[in-house]
């Protein structure tokens, strides 16, 4: 816990400088903004810099995830992520066939390096995984098929 | 909406695992009334925050693609006896908030 603590304070400036500039991670309170723009931004690519204020994450095979490889039911599907990548700051799910991809950004950097929860799945696609690790962003993705979509009527 | 959440919290190692079940409808405001036709509104989770003391231990920022009745779990280095409040707030303003010691 003291590791984190250093490292997130010697990291401070530029990384707060980003995450304010995404309007997101202010120090202490993300909630202030909600980042409504990266929730309805209609590709990965312009989700992951709303959300987390730079895009073109590295591809990195250190980014666990764990989903079923076929869902019956689209509208829960378990999804769990895990890393072993350092100095983790966030973990955000983009499920990459919805019509907004954003499903959840998760800010971890008082937690460990782990999260899992349900998502809803249009259709068939990646599901993408963003970890922030130092400053930098990481992603790997799993593809999920689905048999009946969850997010129509 | 009280008691809209179940959490657990467990020691083990040093490290503290965190399960939550939260009843929320989650609508994602695309789906259609089937009888009426018409859109059913946004109404979904947006915030969610984890807190032992004044200390957040995890923050999340959700959209309406978490299922119904969300489950989350996490991780962090804690110990039993901490008392861990998890909170959630929608798009509405709605709230709430639940408490439990780490066993």
């Amino acid at each position: 816990m003291n590791r984190r603590a250093l490292l997130k304070s010697t990291l401070g400036a530029s990384v707060i400088t980003v995450a304010a500039a995404a309007g997101l991670l202010l120090p202490g309170r993300v909630l202030a903004a909600y980042p409504k723009e990266a929730f309805s931004a209609k590709d990965v690519s312009s989700a992951v810099s709303g959300a987390l204020g730079a895009a073109n994450p590295q591809q990195s095979d250190q980014i666990e995830i764990k989903a079923p490889d076929i869902a019956e039911n689209g509208s829960v599907v378990p999804v769990t992520i895990s890393t072993e990548l350092s100095n983790v700051e966030s973990i955000s799910i983009f499920a990459e066939s919805n019509g907004t991809p954003l499903v959840a950004v998760f800010n971890l950097s008082s937690a460990d390096a782990f999260v899992s929860t349900r998502i809803k799945m249009g259709k068939t696609g990646n599901v993408v995984a963003v970890v922030k690790s130092g400053g930098k962003l990481y992603s790997n993705s799993k593809e999920v098929k689905v048999t009946i979509g969850g997010c129509g009527g | 909406m009280a008691n809209s959440i179940k959490l657990r919290a467990k020691a083990s190692k040093g490290s503290v695992t965190v399960k939550a079940l939260i009843n929320h409808p989650m609508e994602t405001g695309l789906r259609k009334d089937q009888k009426t036709g018409k859109l059913i509104p946004a109404h979904h989770i947006q915030e969610v925050v984890a807190k032992v003391g004044d200390k957040t231990v995890m923050e999340a920022v959700w959209g309406g693609a978490i299922s119904t009745n969300p489950y989350l779990s996490f991780m962090f280095s804690g110990a039993k006896g901490d008392t861990l409040t998890l909170s959630w707030v929608d798009n509405t303003g709605a709230s709430d908030s639940d408490s439990v010691e780490v066993s």
